[in-house]
């Protein structure tokens, strides 16, 4: 058993390294600007300020839960997706339409009583999320469309809706930047404070929740036995009787949910209104989540917290070192690159643990040119 | 010429919007070619990508990349050695050092990804995502930390000013200026387009490639290199990634913003995939793309007159934004199911013996 | 290896080909051993040994597709090192393999010319001069071909002949053909024969591997006899016979063939009346075909693969719908039902290619096993799997169909050829069936799989199962069928009885459709991968 772990550990954490010290070098190469000089060992002052930033303190580990709820459960939504053979960039879009249904219901029930005002905003967030994973799917399962190139056009699409509806029918009139509403009594209730900006709100709890879940139902269910059948191969789950355009559209929507689910958690713990240019990269940062936990949903819980972690970190390394946030989204997508480039990492640390990948992602890539399976 | 036709209910509505629109795109002929440039870039890099056997959907980060580091060379080689510009689309030494080093980084990410799909064998949709990704931010942070000391842009390269009794022609005039009024990036595409349909049909390397694309094993067995094969074509493709980068911060426009490539990369692949993987059909598809992002620009300006205009400017401008990646998906859904990939696309070699 | 020359080889002359002492290991198997071969010019020399045996690893370390670990190859008596197919073209070796490099979406032309190009001015392919080569070619050995068809839509035998032309453009000295008779009926394997003796007259040194004894016998001039990668024996055909070469083949005394006994066929139980089906592209593939298996019988459908059988079998196990007609089951319509009605009304079905419909390769056996059961009792109740049950059930299928594996949770993908048809075997054999249909289903594996096999369907059929079986193996479904039918360009040109079934006669059936005559010019209507 400790083997096992051992060896399902060795690959990710090989490539975290690996992507630590890559960063390093372009940390050290950027120092001159950073600090005005050549400075060798800045990358030890990022890396310690961004440790200390997320679990050195109350704050600190507040902040990465915080930062990580979110995390894990677009996290699981990529993973879910990966098992049954689906690529969901899309995870993007569906937050975004997750986070603004639910300001816009959250603000129009801003004076309810909180018991029906969290529940039902909450609600429709991930009703929205979980339309807006429906539609990739169906277009794959009826069209063939690819959901790798569907879900990022609807990324984009989201984008523009929510600006439309922030600065149109939601806006919050006379606020000074443009904005929706305030959800008042529908945002979800603190259980930990430490202050302003570093409140843990009950939603912290959802993924925690929701992983367990997600691993019984791939493991333990019939259902989940459909979905990986599916994802492994077509068209012996057709001849098992399983219905792979159903299960195609169902695994997209369920992913749409957890992260429209995440996107509603989000505005309705940590903001409380929807600004029109809300930034995030959620979406692509889940894959990484995803991929790090090789699509395992409690696996996902840890890549999420680690990543979550970084982001927590993030501030005080821009403002201890200097650092621009954006070193962040570059660590990651190395981390993302030294996990691919197994065989590199294998070499360096003479590795024999099989395996730094998913297999589903086989039919990703078969399924690319719209080579469907061509029945219920 | 229709207008009297205006005025029947319903079907005068019909005539007007057909009339404004094609009047729209005649007038907007140099734009629309302008601004398909980098989707019909992009998808001549997924060509030369795809037709040997492997998917890149990192062409939106290699474009970023590209669209950076062009930028950024030129704004260093213009302080360097300012220069007045030239008369030859008002070239300077920053610019054209510019658009090599934009090829370069075309090339560079294309040998990363190469590396990944075809030796490592990942996954390459992972690749390209990859290639998404450490572009995004790499080029996210360099620009933070660079536009701390206010870098000045390195100027852009001049549209051709070509002779006026040309465009003044009857009937051919705007189709003359739509070709010949613009930058040299955009003006190369159509040519580009050419030379590559060329090349993948006529010539001994272009029907290797071919093979390798659709059945890499009898290509082996009769004595091709598959391997080295798939290197050169997604290596070569990067050129294409590189000046398709490159037009947006030396042709077109002449700064550089994060993540000014906007997803154009991604719909480059649905040009690809609507042009069936054929160069200049995939130009084709890129017009489209690029002919519905310039309507809305085009209403919100110069909108028809009338219940039309009423209600075309009703509309959101949001939605007008959004349109290109709205008709990504329609053409996808519509078109996918009847175009066909090259048969080992996506698909990693193994070179081991066979039985 | 000495022994009495043959007459053909009395010229001293050093051989045209010779492989000495070749090695060559893979992980826990050594596929050669220390295995000579003398291949003399102006000969047909075979090369013969059942699945698995070593053949083709020999052959692939001659193309250059694979480096021997010890001895070495000599051509015309001069040590050479092979580097890759394009070294071995240069040297005049060419091959013919058993699964078609052809690209089918190119012309025959272009799959010709593929690696050869005839270059016209400024690095442009001279399409019209190729073309006027290949139509040359062609008549040369007596067959007219069209340089311009997408070799997709050819039929499977003609794709053989582009398959050979190939070969022949690169004025190879030695040709090598893999199992070249794998997809044709016994009428194209006659006129193939034909031009193998013609380039052999002229001088070509030809190795022809296969595994069928009759055939070996009738073109080889000399006969080498692999076995596990070992060199059993050399023989001249004019002093053995298939019995003899069977022994060394298998080495052990075989059965060529199951006792079939007496069927006991009961009541009328798949009837299948004016069946039409289009295929992937449209095109109808199956028309108007009608038969019935009865229960308690084996009903076999010979014929070359292309000709509408996929798709026949496909329509009555469920994974497609047919465009016309009507299939009965027990009185049952079952014209539109799917995979999971059948199953639960004792339809069982092995497929023809397990990697697609049989297995999920990454899943553990325990799954593959239930693949069909897995949502009923005791697999599951509701939405929750009683993994306790699978895998109780694994262990005893695993030891009641003697599958070779490490443990019931390893996954399928790693096993054998011969036990992964086994696994699907287990799982479709072992309840009481209706009706099984059974396509391909001994293709690739070793004589003691095939046995097994063939053992457990009569055992089926005893029990009163109707069984159908699709098979492009003539011998397998002469051997096992009770009534034989015949699929000719998606119809069914005949039904005979089986144990009375002329050899001959089906293969001239299979080949031209009952019009007797030649072989007809190819037409694009039925297209094969």
């Amino acid at each position: 058993m400790r083997a096992r772990i051992w060896a399902a550990l060795a690959m990710p954490a090989a490539a975290i390294l690996l992507a630590l010290i890559a960063g390093a070098v372009v940390i050290i190469l950027s120092s001159p600007i950073v600090t005005g000089h050549f400075d060798p060992l800045l990358p030890l002052a990022t890396y310690s300020a961004i440790i200390q930033g997320s679990l050195g303190s109350v704050n600190g580990l507040v902040d990465t839960v915080v930062a990580a709820t979110p995390l894990i459960l677009v996290g699981l939504s990529v993973a879910l997706c990966f098992k049954a053979g689906l690529f969901n960039i899309g995870g993007q879009g569906q937050f975004l339409m997750g986070a603004v249904t639910a300001a816009g219901v959250g603000a129009a029930l801003s004076t309810a009583p909180p018991l029906v005002a969290v529940p039902v905003a909450i609600l429709a967030g991930l009703v929205a999320g979980a339309a807006y994973g429906f539609i990739p799917g169906a277009l794959k399962a009826f069209t063939g469309a690819h959901e790798v190139v569907t879900t990022i056009m609807l990324n984009y699409i989201a984008y523009y809706v929510v600006s439309y509806l922030v600065t149109g029918p939601l806006r919050e009139q006379g606020a000074s930047f443009a904005r929706s509403a305030d959800v008042g009594n529908a945002a979800i209730p603190i259980i930990f404070n430490q202050g302003t900006g570093h409140e843990a709100h009950l939603g912290i709890l959802l993924p925690f929740i929701a992983a367990p879940i997600i691993w019984w139902l791939l493991y333990r269910s019939t259902l989940g036995f459909e979905i990986r059948t599916v994802g492994a191969n077509p068209d012996a789950a057709r001849y098992a009787g399983m219905r792979p355009r159903m299960l195609v559209m169902l695994t997209m929507t369920v992913g749409g949910l957890l992260a429209g689910l995440a996107g509603a958690i989000e505005i309705l713990g940590v903001q409380h209104y929807m600004p029109a240019a809300y930034s995030t990269n959620v979406g692509f940062e889940a894959i990484t989540v995803a991929l790090l936990a090789r699509a395992n949903p409690i696996g996902v819980i840890f890549s999420g917290l680690l990543l979550g972690a970084m982001r927590a970190g993030a501030p005080l390394m821009q403002i201890q070192a200097g650092v621009p946030v954006q070193m962040i989204d570059l660590l990651q997508g190395l981390i993302l690159f030294f996990l691919t480039a197994d065989i590199l990492v294998r070499k360096v640390f003479r590795i024999r643990a099989k395996g730094g990948g998913v297999d589903e992602l086989n039919t990703v890539g078969r399924t690319y040119g719209g080579q469907t399976t061509t029945a219920p | 010429m229709l207008a009297p036709l205006f005025d029947v209910p319903v079907l005068g509505l019909i005539v007007q919007l057909v009339d404004y629109l094609i009047n729209v795109l005649t007038v907007n002929g140099a734009l629309i070619l302008a601004l398909s440039a980098p989707l019909a870039l992009g998808a001549m890099c997924g060509v030369m990508n795809e037709r040997s056997g492997v998917v890149n959907i990192g062409i939106e980060g290699m474009m970023l990349a590209a669209a950076f580091s062009g930028w950024y060379v030129a704004s260093i080689v213009g302080q360097a050695i300012p220069a007045d510009p030239s008369g030859v689309f008002g070239a300077t030494p920053a610019l054209l050092i510019g658009v090599l080093a934009a090829i370069g980084t075309g090339l560079l990410l294309s040998v990363v990804h190469a590396w990944l799909c075809i030796t490592v064998r990942a996954d390459q949709i992972i690749s390209g995502t990859i290639i998404n990704i450490v572009a995004f931010g790499l080029t996210g942070y360099l620009d933070l930390l660079l536009s701390q000391g206010s870098q000045p842009s390195g100027g852009k390269f001049q549209p051709f000013d070509p002779p006026q009794w040309l465009m003044d022609l009857p009937f051919v005039g705007w189709l003359f200026r739509m070709v010949l009024e613009q930058g040299p990036i955009t003006m190369s595409v159509i040519v580009l387009a050419v030379v590559l349909q060329v090349l993948l049909f006529r010539t001994r390397w272009g029907l290797r490639t071919r093979a390798v694309g659709e059945h890499p094993k009898a290509a082996e067995t009769v004595g091709i290199n598959v391997i080295r094969l798939r290197y050169q074509n997604v290596i070569l493709g990067g050129i294409f990634a590189g000046l398709g980068g490159a037009w947006f911060t030396l042709d077109f426009g002449s700064s550089f913003q994060i993540g000014m490539t906007n997803g154009r990369g991604y719909i480059a692949l649905a040009a690809l995939i609507f042009g069936r993987w054929h160069p200049v059909g995939a130009l084709g598809a890129a017009l489209l793309f690029a002919a519905s992002g310039a309507l809305g620009t085009a209403i919100r300006t110069t909108p028809p007159p009338g219940q039309l205009g009423d209600f075309l400017t009703s509309i959101p401008e949001q939605f007008f934004s959004a349109l290109p990646y709205i008709v990504t998906i329609i053409v996808l859904a519509g078109v996918v199911g009847r175009s066909t990939p090259p048969a080992a696309d996506g698909q990693p070699y193994e070179r081991e013996a066979v039985t | 290896m000495t022994e009495a020359p043959h007459p053909a080889a009395e010229r001293v002359i050093a051989p045209a080909l010779e492989m000495r002492g070749i090695t060559k290991r893979y992980p826990g198997v050594v596929a050669n051993d220390r295995i000579d071969l003398q291949v003399h010019p102006g000969e047909i020399h075979a090369l013969l040994g059942e699945n698995g045996a070593g053949k083709s690893t020999l052959m692939n370390i001659l193309y250059g597709l694979a480096r021997p670990d010890e001895g070495e190859i000599l051509l015309d008596g001069s040590v050479v090192r092979i580097a890759g197919p394009a070294d071995a073209i240069a040297r005049g070796i060419s091959m013919v393999h058993q699964h078609f490099m052809l690209v089918p979406v190119l012309t025959v032309a272009e799959n010709i010319l593929l690696g050869a190009e005839t270059m016209g001015n400024a690095g442009f392919l001279d399409r019209r001069e190729a073309s006027r080569r290949i139509r040359e070619l062609g008549a040369r050995f007596g067959f007219e071909i069209d340089p311009d068809e997408k070799v997709g839509r050819l039929s499977v035998g003609w794709q053989q002949r582009v398959e050979i032309l190939k070969a022949l453009y690169r004025e190879a000295r030695v040709l090598v053909l893999d199992e070249p008779t794998a997809t044709l009926t016994p009428q194209e394997t006659k006129e193939i024969f034909a031009v193998l003796r013609r380039l052999r007259d002229e001088g070509h040194s030809i190795v022809f591997i296969s595994h069928k004894l009759y055939e070996v016998l009738e073109i080889a001039d000399r006969i080498t006899v692999i076995r596990r990668g070992r060199v059993v024996g050399e023989r001249i055909p004019s002093e053995t016979n298939e019995d003899d070469l069977a022994e060394l083949m298998v080495g052990r005394e075989v059965q060529l063939s199951v006792d079939r006994g007496q069927s006991q066929p009961g009541a009328d139980a798949l009837t299948v009346a004016d069946l039409v089906v289009k295929d992937d592209r449209g095109r109808e593939v199956v028309h108007d075909v009608g038969f019935q298996v009865r229960a308690g019988e084996i009903f076999g459908i010979a014929g070359v693969a292309g000709n509408g059988q996929d798709e026949l079998v496909e329509v009555i196990t469920g994974l497609r719908r047919p465009a016309g007609g009507r299939i009965m089951l027990d009185g049952r319509d079952i014209t539109s039902s799917g995979p999971r009605e059948l199953h639960l009304m004792g339809v069982g079905f092995v497929p023809a290619d397990r990697h697609r419909f049989g297995l999920v390769m990454s899943f553990p056996i325990t799954d593959n096993l239930v693949l069909n059961d897995y949502f009923s009792p005791p697999f599951a109740r509701g939405l929750v799997r009683n993994d306790a049950a699978v895998r109780a059930q694994a262990d005893e299928a695993i030891a009641r169909f003697d599958i070779r594996t490490p443990s019931p949770t390893t996954p399928c993908g790693t096993l054998s050829g011969g036990n992964q048809q086994k696994v699907v075997v287990a799982r479709e054999f072992d309840r009481d069936l209706r009706l099984l249909v059974l396509d391909q289903p001994t293709r690739g594996l070793d004589v003691g799989s095939v046995e097994f096999i063939h053992r457990r369907t009569i055992a089926k059929r005893d029990a009163g199962t109707a069984v159908l079986l699709v098979s492009a193996e003539l011998d397998e479904v002469l051997e096992l069928s009770d009534r034989i039918g015949v699929m000719y360009r998606g119809s069914l040109v005949a039904v005979l009885d089986g144990p009375s079934a002329d050899r001959e006669q089906v293969g001239l059936l299979m080949a031209t459709g009952g019009r007797g005559g030649v072989t007809p010019p190819p037409t694009p209507d039925v297209a094969t991968a």
